[in-house]
């Protein structure tokens, strides 16, 4: 049985002062196991983000429904934890808080809290760094943070929202490392949505490619490269394949997009 | 060379600051003590502080400082405790919102200093009519300023507690709440400092203590000077409470500094 299914997932944005309604996303048909690693790629403005946010809960879809664990979803919750582009740790608590503030809010008793956020820290590299403003920590240490806090929900799935998008080159190879690392020891259901193609190749178990808004499915590409994997795995020819392969895919939907814009 | 946007050495800053306070000061002594323009509209420097001096020791001044100061701090604690809730509750319910919004908008325009012939009807010359006064004058400003920041609050915050399962209620009470209080501290300390003119227009009419009232009482005896020194304290005690305010919120909020 699959962990997360879409079942004809679109969405249409309403017209802008009584323009023409707009399509964001064509019909979504998608079927995820448990345990899967599965990154969404698609050039900008496909839609790829409204999909994840549908699956979220953050939006509604407007035709068609999600399912996770067979239950429908119909707004966030704690079963779906989220790691957002934005930096968006609350600043005004520390690491440790930030981190312990799902479980928190579900009212799990301070003890246990403790025990989770410590594990968490560890997880993610963060020792020392406990009692640190938000503001006072790097880009990849607050996305690094904001992975241990939507993990110490232990969700049922795991949505990350181009993540790394805004991080110097070097600190995302490291995070992409860092975080195939937590999967290949914990284990969990993943949809990581990302433009870059080297990205979604490295991290996934399966890459979708969307096309074009309109978005829809365009491919579904399994990669089945051997785990752990290492950085040098971008330059090994297996992988180079993939990638010529995806670039083509993506280039076309880019230049479709390119042309509406200038029509 | 001056350049455009260019930063100020931190020691220079403070000499250009105090220089303005001392050309200012050189200029009024200039025309008062070398007799450009007439004593009995403008004191010089030294008889001011001589009447002020006097006004301590003799006229018990600092008691009219004091009931001013309570009736300033007094009106804006009223007006806070009711202002903020209302304001929170606005900018995070649409509905509450749309209920109070176009009445606040109106109210806040609402002249204070008119409302004191009023005031005094209901409440007479009393304590409670100063602070009334006060509270009419600041109470619609926060709220209203407050309504906004609050609405404003960045939505991808409210976002990721939703996803890390926060209820409504937490919502409101963990997220919107602590994100906006260094910005609502701060709306408090700017309309502190409009409460401070709302007083002495409050003192300036029936009334019979507080610095307004001793401003008054000057001007019909052409005390000059001591309507200087008035003046002057009103700026130094604003000044300090402001300091105060700084450094509150600056404690409270060690998150918030850039």
């Amino acid at each position: 049985m699959s962990k997360l299914l879409i079942e004809g997932v679109s969405r249409t944005f309403a017209g802008v002062r009584g323009g023409v309604p707009v399509q964001a996303l064509q019909p979504v048909e998608l079927s995820v196991s448990a345990n899967d690693f599965i990154t969404i790629l698609g050039p900008s403005g496909c839609g790829k983000s409204t999909l994840l946010r549908i699956v979220a809960g953050l939006e509604a879809p407007s035709t068609g429904r999600v399912l996770l664990d067979g239950k429908a979803v119909t707004r966030p919750g704690p079963d779906r934890g989220m790691v957002f582009q934005s930096y968006t740790l609350f600043p005004w608590l520390t690491v440790a808080e930030n981190i312990g503030f799902g479980l928190r809010e579900q009212g799990r008793p301070e003890r246990e809290r403790n025990e989770v956020v410590a594990s968490y820290i560890d997880l993610v590299g963060l020792k020392g760094f406990e009692n640190h403003w938000p503001k006072q920590l790097s880009g990849g240490m607050q996305q690094r943070t904001a992975i241990a806090r939507a993990l110490a929900n232990d969700p049922a799935i795991l949505l990350l929202d181009e993540p790394f998008g805004a991080l110097d080159n070097q600190t995302r190879g490291l995070m992409q490392e860092l975080l195939l690392g937590i999967w290949e020891r914990r284990k969990k259901t993943v949809l990581f949505v990302t433009h870059d193609i080297e990205e979604a190749i490295f991290m996934a178990s399966r890459v979708i490619v969307m096309s074009a808004r309109p978005g829809r499915i365009k491919s579904d590409v399994p990669v089945d490269l051997p785990h752990p994997r290492h950085y040098t795995l971008k330059t090994s020819p297996e992988f180079s394949a993939l990638k010529a392969q995806l670039t083509e895919d993506i280039r076309i939907e880019a230049m479709r997009t390119a042309q509406t814009q200038s029509a | 060379m001056l350049r455009p946007l260019h930063p100020v050495a931190p020691g220079t800053r403070t000499v250009l600051g105090v220089a303005f306070f001392v050309l200012f000061v050189a200029f009024w002594a200039w025309i008062t003590l070398g007799g450009h323009v007439n004593r009995i509209f403008l004191a010089d420097p030294l008889s001011m502080l001589k009447d002020g001096w006097r006004l301590l020791v003799e006229d018990r001044f600092w008691l009219d400082i004091l009931i001013t100061i309570w009736r300033v701090f007094g009106g804006f604690v009223l007006a806070s405790i009711v202002a903020v809730p209302i304001g929170i509750a606005m900018g995070a319910w649409k509905p509450v919102e749309a209920f109070l919004e176009p009445f606040v908008s109106f109210a806040r325009y609402l002249p204070a200093s008119a409302f004191i012939p009023l005031l005094i009807l209901w409440a007479g010359i009393g304590e409670l009519e100063k602070l009334l006064v006060i509270f009419v004058g600041s109470v619609f400003q926060i709220i209203l300023i407050i309504a906004v920041k609050v609405g404003g609050t960045r939505r991808d915050l409210v976002e990721a507690a939703y996803t890390l399962g926060a209820t409504d209620n937490g919502i409101v009470k963990r997220v919107i709440m602590p994100a906006n209080a260094p910005e609502i501290a701060e709306t408090l300390r700017l309309v502190l400092g409009w409460a401070w003119t709302y007083v002495i227009v409050a003192e300036l009419i029936g009334s019979s203590s507080g610095i307004g009232y001793m401003i008054i009482n000057s001007q019909s005896r052409l005390a000059t000077g001591q309507i200087i020194f008035g003046i002057i304290v009103i700026g130094l005690i604003g000044l300090l409470s402001d300091f105060a305010f700084k450094a509150l919120n600056r404690w409270l909020y060690p998150w918030s500094l850039a």
